[in-house]
Protein backbone atom coordinates (compact mmCIF):
# COMPACT_ATOMS: atom_id res chain seq x y z
CA UNK A 1 0.00 0.00 0.00
CA UNK A 2 1.21 3.22 -0.86
CA UNK A 3 1.80 5.34 2.59
CA UNK A 4 -0.17 8.63 2.71
CA UNK A 5 -0.26 10.31 6.07
CA UNK A 6 -3.37 11.98 7.13
CA UNK A 7 -1.85 14.75 9.80
CA UNK A 8 -4.71 16.46 11.80
CA UNK A 9 -4.00 20.27 12.09
CA UNK A 10 -4.04 22.03 15.90
CA UNK A 11 -4.92 25.23 15.66
CA UNK A 12 -7.02 28.03 17.70
CA UNK A 13 -9.23 29.18 15.13
CA UNK A 14 -6.88 31.60 13.14
CA UNK A 15 -3.40 30.25 13.92
CA UNK A 16 -2.20 26.82 12.99
CA UNK A 17 -0.06 25.13 16.04
CA UNK A 18 3.54 24.56 15.33
CA UNK A 19 3.24 21.45 17.13
CA UNK A 20 1.40 20.74 13.75
CA UNK A 21 4.45 21.65 11.52
CA UNK A 22 6.39 19.02 14.10
CA UNK A 23 4.29 15.97 12.85
CA UNK A 24 4.75 17.68 9.04
CA UNK A 25 8.41 16.78 9.99
CA UNK A 26 7.91 13.53 11.66
CA UNK A 27 5.79 12.83 8.74
CA UNK A 28 8.30 13.44 6.10
CA UNK A 29 11.18 10.86 7.87
CA UNK A 30 8.76 7.95 6.47
CA UNK A 31 10.02 7.63 2.94
CA UNK A 32 7.89 8.39 0.09
CA UNK A 33 4.93 9.91 2.16
CA UNK A 34 2.44 11.83 0.77
CA UNK A 35 1.19 14.24 3.56
CA UNK A 36 -1.74 15.42 3.63
CA UNK A 37 -3.37 17.84 6.40
CA UNK A 38 -6.65 18.18 7.48
CA UNK A 39 -7.90 21.48 9.06
CA UNK A 40 -11.16 20.87 11.05
CA UNK A 41 -12.69 24.27 11.53
CA UNK A 42 -15.63 26.46 11.69
CA UNK A 43 -14.25 28.78 9.03
CA UNK A 44 -10.94 27.11 8.00
CA UNK A 45 -9.27 29.01 5.14
CA UNK A 46 -6.83 30.89 7.20
CA UNK A 47 -5.14 28.06 9.45
CA UNK A 48 -5.47 25.90 5.94
CA UNK A 49 -3.46 28.61 4.28
CA UNK A 50 -0.62 28.26 6.94
CA UNK A 51 -0.49 24.66 6.48
CA UNK A 52 -0.46 24.69 2.65
CA UNK A 53 2.81 26.27 3.31
CA UNK A 54 4.53 23.86 5.02
CA UNK A 55 7.51 21.97 3.15
CA UNK A 56 6.37 18.48 2.72
CA UNK A 57 2.73 19.12 2.57
CA UNK A 58 1.16 18.13 -0.73
CA UNK A 59 -2.50 18.97 0.03
CA UNK A 60 -5.15 20.63 2.43
CA UNK A 61 -7.86 19.51 3.60
CA UNK A 62 -10.64 22.33 4.68
CA UNK A 63 -13.52 20.96 6.63
CA UNK A 64 -15.50 23.47 7.52
CA UNK A 65 -18.83 22.78 10.71
CA UNK A 66 -19.43 25.24 13.33
CA UNK A 67 -19.35 22.56 15.75
CA UNK A 68 -15.68 22.01 15.03
CA UNK A 69 -14.83 25.55 17.19
CA UNK A 70 -14.43 24.76 19.91
CA UNK A 71 -12.27 22.18 18.85
CA UNK A 72 -13.77 18.47 20.88
CA UNK A 73 -12.23 15.16 20.84
CA UNK A 74 -15.62 13.10 20.81
CA UNK A 75 -17.00 15.71 17.73
CA UNK A 76 -13.66 15.79 15.77
CA UNK A 77 -12.66 11.95 15.83
CA UNK A 78 -15.50 10.54 13.78
CA UNK A 79 -14.99 13.33 11.07
CA UNK A 80 -10.98 12.07 11.08
CA UNK A 81 -12.12 8.48 11.47
CA UNK A 82 -14.24 9.08 8.00
CA UNK A 83 -11.44 11.02 6.32
CA UNK A 84 -9.08 8.08 7.28
CA UNK A 85 -10.32 5.81 4.93
CA UNK A 86 -7.91 6.87 2.30
CA UNK A 87 -4.58 6.78 4.16
CA UNK A 88 -2.36 4.66 5.56
CA UNK A 89 -1.31 6.67 8.41
CA UNK A 90 -2.90 9.01 10.59
CA UNK A 91 -0.50 11.47 12.76
CA UNK A 92 -1.70 14.54 15.25
CA UNK A 93 0.84 15.78 17.36
CA UNK A 94 1.06 14.65 21.55
CA UNK A 95 -0.50 17.63 23.06
CA UNK A 96 -3.90 17.47 25.05
CA UNK A 97 -5.67 17.91 22.31
CA UNK A 98 -4.24 14.88 20.24
CA UNK A 99 -3.88 12.71 22.96
CA UNK A 100 -7.71 13.55 23.99
CA UNK A 101 -8.86 12.77 20.24
CA UNK A 102 -6.17 10.20 18.46
CA UNK A 103 -7.52 7.40 21.00
CA UNK A 104 -11.01 7.82 20.06
CA UNK A 105 -10.01 8.04 15.73
CA UNK A 106 -8.30 4.62 16.73
CA UNK A 107 -10.94 2.55 18.45
CA UNK A 108 -13.57 3.78 16.03
CA UNK A 109 -10.57 2.58 13.10
CA UNK A 110 -10.34 -0.43 15.30
CA UNK A 111 -6.60 -0.15 15.30
CA UNK A 112 -4.01 0.30 17.54
CA UNK A 113 -2.25 3.69 18.27
CA UNK A 114 1.18 4.63 18.78
CA UNK A 115 1.62 7.01 21.23
CA UNK A 116 4.47 10.09 21.22
CA UNK A 117 6.18 9.04 18.38
CA UNK A 118 10.32 10.55 19.08
CA UNK A 119 11.66 8.70 15.99
CA UNK A 120 10.70 7.00 12.34
CA UNK A 121 12.99 4.30 11.70
CA UNK A 122 9.94 3.13 8.39
CA UNK A 123 6.99 3.10 7.59
CA UNK A 124 5.78 1.01 10.28
CA UNK A 125 8.20 1.17 12.70
CA UNK A 126 8.83 3.56 15.16
CA UNK A 127 10.52 4.37 18.52
CA UNK A 128 8.91 5.95 21.90
CA UNK A 129 9.45 6.50 25.04
CA UNK A 130 8.31 4.49 28.11
CA UNK A 131 8.45 4.88 31.85
CA UNK A 132 8.75 8.30 31.55
CA UNK A 133 11.51 8.11 29.54
CA UNK A 134 13.60 5.93 31.40
CA UNK A 135 12.99 3.31 28.29
CA UNK A 136 12.87 3.64 25.09
CA UNK A 137 10.92 0.95 22.77
CA UNK A 138 10.53 0.41 18.99
CA UNK A 139 7.49 -0.88 17.88
CA UNK A 140 6.10 -2.29 14.82
CA UNK A 141 3.08 -2.56 13.20
CA UNK A 142 1.25 -5.11 10.84
CA UNK A 143 1.72 -3.01 7.07
CA UNK A 144 -1.80 -3.96 6.66
CA UNK A 145 -3.28 -2.19 9.54
CA UNK A 146 -4.26 1.53 9.26
CA UNK A 147 -1.71 3.72 11.56
CA UNK A 148 -2.49 6.24 14.47
CA UNK A 149 -0.26 7.96 16.10
CA UNK A 150 0.50 10.92 17.90
CA UNK A 151 4.19 12.98 17.92
CA UNK A 152 6.06 13.68 20.60
CA UNK A 153 6.94 17.64 19.43
CA UNK A 154 10.00 17.72 21.08
CA UNK A 155 11.44 15.56 19.14
CA UNK A 156 11.02 17.35 15.72
CA UNK A 157 12.12 20.51 14.53
CA UNK A 158 8.89 22.13 12.63
CA UNK A 159 8.90 22.36 9.12
CA UNK A 160 8.99 25.63 7.80
CA UNK A 161 7.10 27.41 5.11
CA UNK A 162 8.51 26.50 1.80
CA UNK A 163 8.14 27.72 -1.59
CA UNK A 164 4.80 27.00 -3.45
CA UNK A 165 1.69 26.52 -1.53
CA UNK A 166 -0.13 23.09 -1.52
CA UNK A 167 -3.78 23.01 -2.57
CA UNK A 168 -6.49 23.38 -0.46
CA UNK A 169 -9.37 21.36 -1.16
CA UNK A 170 -12.99 21.53 0.73
CA UNK A 171 -14.40 18.83 1.60
CA UNK A 172 -17.99 18.02 3.32
CA UNK A 173 -18.51 14.75 5.06
CA UNK A 174 -21.35 13.07 5.51
CA UNK A 175 -21.17 12.22 9.38
CA UNK A 176 -23.14 12.29 12.21
CA UNK A 177 -22.07 14.24 15.14
CA UNK A 178 -22.78 13.60 18.89
CA UNK A 179 -24.22 16.83 20.92
CA UNK A 180 -23.90 14.72 24.12
CA UNK A 181 -20.72 16.72 24.93
CA UNK A 182 -20.64 20.98 25.07
CA UNK A 183 -18.10 23.76 25.93
CA UNK A 184 -18.21 25.76 28.58
CA UNK A 185 -15.13 27.59 29.26
CA UNK A 186 -11.84 27.95 29.21
CA UNK A 187 -9.41 30.25 31.43
CA UNK A 188 -6.39 30.48 29.95
CA UNK A 189 -4.13 32.80 31.66
CA UNK A 190 -3.22 36.20 29.17
CA UNK A 191 0.47 36.28 28.76
CA UNK A 192 3.14 38.92 26.97
CA UNK A 193 5.87 35.63 27.36
CA UNK A 194 6.74 33.17 25.37
CA UNK A 195 4.69 30.19 24.67
CA UNK A 196 6.12 27.53 27.14
CA UNK A 197 5.91 24.62 24.47
CA UNK A 198 7.31 26.24 21.99
CA UNK A 199 9.95 28.49 23.69
CA UNK A 200 13.80 28.78 22.97
CA UNK A 201 14.49 30.03 26.70
CA UNK A 202 12.78 28.20 29.83
CA UNK A 203 13.29 29.15 33.14
CA UNK A 204 11.15 27.06 35.79
CA UNK A 205 10.68 27.19 39.48
CA UNK A 206 10.28 24.68 42.00
CA UNK A 207 8.77 24.03 45.22
CA UNK A 208 12.23 26.14 46.94
CA UNK A 209 10.32 29.36 45.25
CA UNK A 210 7.81 28.68 48.71
CA UNK A 211 5.24 30.71 47.36
CA UNK A 212 2.98 32.15 44.49
CA UNK A 213 4.39 35.38 45.59
CA UNK A 214 8.02 34.00 45.33
CA UNK A 215 7.41 32.93 42.20
CA UNK A 216 7.25 36.73 41.03
CA UNK A 217 11.21 36.65 41.04
CA UNK A 218 10.85 33.99 38.46
CA UNK A 219 8.99 36.14 35.90
CA UNK A 220 11.43 39.36 36.19
CA UNK A 221 14.12 36.70 35.34
CA UNK A 222 12.52 35.08 32.42
CA UNK A 223 11.24 38.82 31.24
CA UNK A 224 15.23 39.81 31.04
CA UNK A 225 15.62 36.66 29.50
CA UNK A 226 13.01 37.17 27.30
CA UNK A 227 11.71 33.31 28.32
CA UNK A 228 8.87 31.51 29.20
CA UNK A 229 8.19 30.52 32.30
CA UNK A 230 7.43 26.81 33.56
CA UNK A 231 7.35 24.99 36.66
CA UNK A 232 7.84 21.71 38.69
CA UNK A 233 4.86 19.27 39.24
CA UNK A 234 5.46 20.17 43.32
CA UNK A 235 5.28 23.99 42.61
CA UNK A 236 1.76 23.86 40.57
CA UNK A 237 0.61 20.95 43.45
CA UNK A 238 1.64 23.67 45.80
CA UNK A 239 -0.50 26.61 44.05
CA UNK A 240 2.73 28.54 43.23
CA UNK A 241 1.93 28.05 39.42
CA UNK A 242 -1.01 27.41 37.13
CA UNK A 243 -1.17 24.15 35.87
CA UNK A 244 -0.69 25.09 32.16
CA UNK A 245 3.09 26.04 33.28
CA UNK A 246 3.57 22.39 34.21
CA UNK A 247 6.64 20.71 32.69
CA UNK A 248 7.29 16.93 32.83
CA UNK A 249 5.87 13.55 32.54
CA UNK A 250 2.27 14.22 33.01
CA UNK A 251 2.82 18.24 32.05
CA UNK A 252 4.38 19.75 28.77
CA UNK A 253 7.93 18.05 27.39
CA UNK A 254 9.75 20.74 25.74
CA UNK A 255 12.86 21.35 24.35
CA UNK A 256 14.29 24.53 24.32
CA UNK A 257 17.64 26.10 23.98
CA UNK A 258 18.38 27.29 27.55
CA UNK A 259 16.14 25.23 30.04
CA UNK A 260 17.32 27.11 34.05
CA UNK A 261 15.45 24.90 36.52
CA UNK A 262 15.53 27.09 39.45
CA UNK A 263 14.91 25.34 42.69
CA UNK A 264 13.35 22.26 41.43
CA UNK A 265 15.15 18.94 42.84
CA UNK A 266 14.76 17.09 39.79
CA UNK A 267 12.17 14.00 40.40
CA UNK A 268 12.56 11.56 37.64
CA UNK A 269 8.62 12.77 36.22
CA UNK A 270 10.22 16.03 35.81
CA UNK A 271 12.90 15.36 33.85
CA UNK A 272 11.75 13.80 31.75
CA UNK A 273 10.00 16.65 30.07
CA UNK A 274 13.47 18.55 29.65
CA UNK A 275 15.84 15.57 28.47
CA UNK A 276 15.77 16.71 24.87
CA UNK A 277 16.79 20.74 26.22
CA UNK A 278 19.97 21.87 24.45
CA UNK A 279 21.08 23.27 27.51
CA UNK A 280 20.33 22.40 31.32
CA UNK A 281 20.97 24.94 33.86
CA UNK A 282 20.44 24.05 37.77
CA UNK A 283 19.96 26.61 40.63
CA UNK A 284 19.67 24.86 44.16
CA UNK A 285 20.38 24.95 47.61
CA UNK A 286 20.64 21.18 47.94
CA UNK A 287 24.01 19.86 46.69
CA UNK A 288 22.67 15.98 45.99
CA UNK A 289 19.66 17.43 44.11
CA UNK A 290 19.29 14.91 40.94
CA UNK A 291 18.62 17.72 38.76
CA UNK A 292 22.75 18.31 39.01
CA UNK A 293 23.29 14.74 37.32
CA UNK A 294 21.65 16.17 33.92
CA UNK A 295 22.78 19.74 34.17
CA UNK A 296 24.57 21.14 31.54
CA UNK A 297 25.72 23.90 34.59
CA UNK A 298 25.26 23.70 38.18
CA UNK A 299 25.45 26.39 41.09
CA UNK A 300 24.61 25.12 44.22
CA UNK A 301 23.08 28.46 45.75
CA UNK A 302 20.47 29.86 47.19
CA UNK A 303 17.98 30.94 44.93
CA UNK A 304 16.87 34.29 46.43
CA UNK A 305 20.25 35.52 46.39
CA UNK A 306 21.52 34.34 42.78
CA UNK A 307 18.34 35.49 40.94
CA UNK A 308 19.35 39.17 41.89
CA UNK A 309 22.56 39.05 40.92
CA UNK A 310 22.08 37.18 37.56
CA UNK A 311 19.57 39.75 36.63
CA UNK A 312 22.24 42.48 37.82
CA UNK A 313 24.45 41.25 35.63
CA UNK A 314 22.10 41.23 32.22
CA UNK A 315 21.19 44.71 33.03
CA UNK B 1 -28.39 0.78 41.00
CA UNK B 2 -26.52 4.24 40.71
CA UNK B 3 -23.48 2.66 39.48
CA UNK B 4 -19.27 4.11 38.80
CA UNK B 5 -17.26 1.73 37.34
CA UNK B 6 -13.17 2.51 38.21
CA UNK B 7 -10.61 0.60 36.02
CA UNK B 8 -7.18 0.21 37.63
CA UNK B 9 -4.02 -0.99 36.21
CA UNK B 10 -1.11 -2.48 38.09
CA UNK B 11 2.04 -1.05 37.45
CA UNK B 12 5.64 -1.06 38.78
CA UNK B 13 5.13 1.31 41.34
CA UNK B 14 6.10 5.07 41.33
CA UNK B 15 9.21 5.33 42.95
CA UNK B 16 11.34 2.31 41.74
CA UNK B 17 14.31 2.84 39.55
CA UNK B 18 13.41 1.41 36.16
CA UNK B 19 16.07 -1.10 34.54
CA UNK B 20 15.94 -2.42 30.92
CA UNK B 21 17.08 -6.04 30.87
CA UNK B 22 20.14 -6.38 29.35
CA UNK B 23 18.55 -8.67 26.39
CA UNK B 24 16.69 -5.62 25.39
CA UNK B 25 13.11 -8.09 25.84
CA UNK B 26 11.46 -6.12 28.11
CA UNK B 27 12.42 -3.53 31.64
CA UNK B 28 13.20 -5.48 35.22
CA UNK B 29 9.76 -6.65 36.67
CA UNK B 30 10.96 -9.65 38.93
CA UNK B 31 11.13 -8.70 42.38
CA UNK B 32 9.94 -5.45 42.19
CA UNK B 33 7.28 -3.69 43.71
CA UNK B 34 4.26 -3.41 41.77
CA UNK B 35 1.26 -1.02 42.85
CA UNK B 36 -2.17 0.53 41.13
CA UNK B 37 -1.03 2.94 38.70
CA UNK B 38 -1.60 6.79 40.61
CA UNK B 39 -3.95 8.40 37.92
CA UNK B 40 -6.42 5.39 38.39
CA UNK B 41 -6.10 5.47 42.11
CA UNK B 42 -7.17 8.96 42.22
CA UNK B 43 -10.04 7.44 39.75
CA UNK B 44 -10.78 5.44 42.83
CA UNK B 45 -11.50 7.97 45.20
CA UNK B 46 -13.43 10.28 42.85
CA UNK B 47 -15.57 7.80 42.69
CA UNK B 48 -15.29 6.98 46.48
CA UNK B 49 -15.97 10.77 47.40
CA UNK B 50 -18.84 10.67 44.64
CA UNK B 51 -20.64 7.62 46.48
CA UNK B 52 -19.75 9.18 50.41
CA UNK B 53 -21.82 12.58 49.07
CA UNK B 54 -24.88 10.22 47.70
CA UNK B 55 -23.74 10.98 44.53
CA UNK B 56 -23.47 7.30 44.02
CA UNK B 57 -24.58 3.79 45.28
CA UNK B 58 -21.92 1.15 44.17
CA UNK B 59 -18.41 1.65 43.71
CA UNK B 60 -17.27 -1.56 41.12
CA UNK B 61 -13.56 -2.04 40.19
CA UNK B 62 -12.16 -3.56 37.16
CA UNK B 63 -8.74 -4.64 35.61
CA UNK B 64 -7.27 -7.20 33.22
CA UNK B 65 -4.21 -8.91 33.80
CA UNK B 66 -2.98 -12.18 35.08
CA UNK B 67 -3.72 -13.68 38.74
CA UNK B 68 -1.28 -11.39 40.78
CA UNK B 69 -3.91 -7.96 39.67
CA UNK B 70 -6.19 -9.45 42.30
CA UNK B 71 -3.39 -7.96 44.83
CA UNK B 72 -4.04 -4.25 43.31
CA UNK B 73 -7.86 -4.97 43.34
CA UNK B 74 -7.88 -6.11 47.20
CA UNK B 75 -6.14 -2.40 47.92
CA UNK B 76 -8.97 -1.19 45.81
CA UNK B 77 -11.49 -2.78 47.87
CA UNK B 78 -9.42 -1.83 50.78
CA UNK B 79 -9.55 1.85 49.85
CA UNK B 80 -13.50 1.54 49.74
CA UNK B 81 -14.96 -0.04 46.49
CA UNK B 82 -17.75 -2.24 46.27
CA UNK B 83 -16.46 -5.41 44.30
CA UNK B 84 -13.79 -6.43 42.07
CA UNK B 85 -14.22 -7.44 38.63
CA UNK B 86 -10.78 -9.35 37.47
CA UNK B 87 -11.02 -10.39 33.72
CA UNK B 88 -8.01 -12.87 33.23
CA UNK B 89 -5.49 -12.43 30.90
CA UNK B 90 -1.81 -13.16 29.81
CA UNK B 91 0.78 -11.51 27.44
CA UNK B 92 0.22 -8.08 26.84
CA UNK B 93 -2.71 -6.40 26.81
CA UNK B 94 -3.40 -3.27 24.61
CA UNK B 95 -5.38 -0.10 25.45
CA UNK B 96 -7.51 -1.26 22.53
CA UNK B 97 -7.89 -4.47 23.70
CA UNK B 98 -8.60 -3.30 27.53
CA UNK B 99 -11.11 -0.71 26.39
CA UNK B 100 -12.55 -3.78 24.40
CA UNK B 101 -13.21 -5.81 27.54
CA UNK B 102 -14.13 -2.84 29.63
CA UNK B 103 -17.20 -2.18 27.37
CA UNK B 104 -18.42 -5.79 28.13
CA UNK B 105 -17.80 -4.60 31.85
CA UNK B 106 -20.09 -1.59 30.86
CA UNK B 107 -22.45 -3.64 29.01
CA UNK B 108 -23.00 -5.95 31.97
CA UNK B 109 -22.89 -3.11 34.76
CA UNK B 110 -24.65 -0.22 33.63
CA UNK B 111 -22.35 2.29 35.38
CA UNK B 112 -23.52 6.23 34.78
CA UNK B 113 -20.27 7.17 34.99
CA UNK B 114 -16.51 5.51 33.99
CA UNK B 115 -13.77 6.54 35.53
CA UNK B 116 -9.85 5.77 34.81
CA UNK B 117 -6.85 7.08 35.16
CA UNK B 118 -5.36 9.01 32.18
CA UNK B 119 -2.55 7.51 31.52
CA UNK B 120 -0.70 4.60 33.00
CA UNK B 121 2.67 5.04 34.47
CA UNK B 122 4.61 2.39 32.71
CA UNK B 123 3.81 2.31 28.89
CA UNK B 124 2.47 5.96 28.99
CA UNK B 125 -0.02 5.17 26.48
CA UNK B 126 -2.77 7.45 27.85
CA UNK B 127 -5.15 5.91 25.17
CA UNK B 128 -7.77 3.20 27.01
CA UNK B 129 -9.92 5.93 28.39
CA UNK B 130 -10.89 7.96 25.03
CA UNK B 131 -10.80 4.62 23.66
CA UNK B 132 -13.69 3.10 25.58
CA UNK B 133 -15.94 6.43 25.34
CA UNK B 134 -15.29 5.62 21.46
CA UNK B 135 -16.56 1.77 21.64
CA UNK B 136 -19.19 3.08 24.28
CA UNK B 137 -20.29 5.87 22.19
CA UNK B 138 -20.74 8.26 24.95
CA UNK B 139 -18.34 11.54 26.02
CA UNK B 140 -15.49 11.62 27.51
CA UNK B 141 -13.72 14.07 29.38
CA UNK B 142 -10.00 13.57 29.50
CA UNK B 143 -7.38 15.18 32.28
CA UNK B 144 -9.78 15.91 34.77
CA UNK B 145 -9.07 18.36 37.92
CA UNK B 146 -12.93 18.88 39.04
CA UNK B 147 -15.95 16.95 38.76
CA UNK B 148 -19.72 17.89 39.35
CA UNK B 149 -22.44 15.94 39.20
CA UNK B 150 -26.07 16.84 38.80
CA UNK B 151 -29.25 15.46 37.18
CA UNK B 152 -28.13 13.27 34.34
CA UNK B 153 -25.23 15.82 33.46
CA UNK B 154 -21.10 16.44 34.74
CA UNK B 155 -19.54 19.46 34.35
CA UNK B 156 -15.96 18.54 34.31
CA UNK B 157 -12.76 21.08 34.89
CA UNK B 158 -10.06 19.57 31.93
CA UNK B 159 -5.89 20.50 32.23
CA UNK B 160 -5.13 21.32 28.69
CA UNK B 161 -2.17 22.64 27.52
CA UNK B 162 -4.06 26.17 27.39
CA UNK B 163 -4.78 26.20 30.78
CA UNK B 164 -8.54 25.24 32.67
CA UNK B 165 -11.20 23.82 30.10
CA UNK B 166 -14.68 23.18 31.26
CA UNK B 167 -16.99 21.00 29.98
CA UNK B 168 -20.57 19.86 30.28
CA UNK B 169 -21.14 16.04 28.83
CA UNK B 170 -24.71 13.68 29.22
CA UNK B 171 -24.53 10.77 31.58
CA UNK B 172 -23.38 8.32 31.04
CA UNK B 173 -20.24 9.39 30.33
CA UNK B 174 -16.18 8.86 30.41
CA UNK B 175 -13.61 10.51 33.04
CA UNK B 176 -10.30 10.09 33.16
CA UNK B 177 -8.17 11.66 35.77
CA UNK B 178 -5.21 14.26 35.93
CA UNK B 179 -3.31 14.47 39.33
CA UNK B 180 -4.78 17.10 40.91
CA UNK B 181 -8.45 16.04 40.92
CA UNK B 182 -7.86 14.71 44.89
CA UNK B 183 -5.40 13.19 47.01
CA UNK B 184 -6.18 9.40 47.59
CA UNK B 185 -6.62 8.41 50.55
CA UNK B 186 -4.44 6.16 53.23
CA UNK B 187 -5.68 2.29 53.18
CA UNK B 188 -6.24 1.36 57.24
CA UNK B 189 -5.16 -2.10 58.60
CA UNK B 190 -9.17 -2.91 59.16
CA UNK B 191 -10.20 -2.17 55.75
CA UNK B 192 -7.59 -4.79 54.68
CA UNK B 193 -9.31 -7.46 56.70
CA UNK B 194 -12.44 -5.91 55.24
CA UNK B 195 -11.65 -6.04 51.61
CA UNK B 196 -10.92 -10.14 52.13
CA UNK B 197 -14.35 -10.59 52.54
CA UNK B 198 -15.52 -8.28 49.57
CA UNK B 199 -16.94 -10.38 46.54
CA UNK B 200 -14.32 -10.26 43.31
CA UNK B 201 -15.36 -11.72 40.57
CA UNK B 202 -12.92 -13.59 37.84
CA UNK B 203 -13.69 -13.53 34.14
CA UNK B 204 -12.29 -14.93 31.35
CA UNK B 205 -11.21 -12.37 28.19
CA UNK B 206 -12.10 -15.05 25.42
CA UNK B 207 -15.74 -15.78 27.93
CA UNK B 208 -16.35 -12.07 26.72
CA UNK B 209 -16.00 -12.04 23.62
CA UNK B 210 -13.00 -10.16 23.08
CA UNK B 211 -9.54 -11.22 21.16
CA UNK B 212 -6.26 -10.39 23.09
CA UNK B 213 -4.91 -9.14 19.53
CA UNK B 214 -1.87 -7.50 20.20
CA UNK B 215 -1.70 -4.89 16.82
CA UNK B 216 1.92 -3.76 17.67
CA UNK B 217 4.97 -5.59 17.76
CA UNK B 218 7.70 -5.07 20.96
CA UNK B 219 10.95 -5.24 18.70
CA UNK B 220 13.35 -4.07 21.56
CA UNK B 221 13.84 -1.93 24.46
CA UNK B 222 16.80 -0.13 25.20
CA UNK B 223 18.09 2.88 27.69
CA UNK B 224 17.70 6.85 26.88
CA UNK B 225 20.55 8.32 25.98
CA UNK B 226 22.81 9.71 28.55
CA UNK B 227 23.54 13.62 28.86
CA UNK B 228 26.75 14.75 29.26
CA UNK B 229 28.22 15.38 32.25
CA UNK B 230 28.11 19.12 33.28
CA UNK B 231 30.19 21.21 35.16
CA UNK B 232 29.63 23.07 38.60
CA UNK B 233 30.13 26.81 38.56
CA UNK B 234 30.83 28.80 41.87
CA UNK B 235 28.71 32.07 41.62
CA UNK B 236 26.33 34.01 39.33
CA UNK B 237 29.34 35.92 37.77
CA UNK B 238 30.59 32.51 36.43
CA UNK B 239 27.13 31.27 35.56
CA UNK B 240 26.80 34.33 33.36
CA UNK B 241 30.24 33.66 32.37
CA UNK B 242 29.33 30.27 31.27
CA UNK B 243 25.98 30.78 29.60
CA UNK B 244 27.85 33.88 27.40
CA UNK B 245 30.72 31.38 26.36
CA UNK B 246 27.77 28.64 24.97
CA UNK B 247 26.04 31.86 23.08
CA UNK B 248 22.81 32.06 25.15
CA UNK B 249 23.11 35.39 26.44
Amino acid sequence: MAVKVLIVAEHDGTKLNPATAKSVTCACGIADAEIVVAVLAAKADAVAAQAAQLTGVSRVLSVENPANEPALGAVLAPQVAALAQNYSHVLAASTTYGKDMMPRVAALLGTAQISDIMAVESANRFRRPIYAGNAIVTVETDPADKLVGTVRSASFEAAAPGGAAAPIEKVTLNVELPTHTRFLSVSAAKSDRPDLQTASRVVSGGRALGSADGFKILYSLADKLGAAVGASRAAVDAGYASNELQVGQTGKIIAPELYMAIGISGAIQHLTGIKDARTIVAINKDADAPIFEVADIGLVADLFQVIPELERYMA
Amino acid sequence: MKRILVGIKRVVDYNVRIRVKPDGTGVVTDGVKMSINPFDEIALEEALRIKERGGAEEVVVATIGPADVQQQLRTALAMGADRALHVQADGVIEPLVAARALLKLVEKEQPFLVIVGKQAIDDDNSQTGPMLAALWNRPQVTFASKVELSDGKARVTREVDAGLETLEVDLPALVTTDLRLNEPRYVKLPDIMKAKKKPLETLALNTLGVEAKQHLKLVKFEPPAQRQKGVRVKDAGELIEALKKKGLI
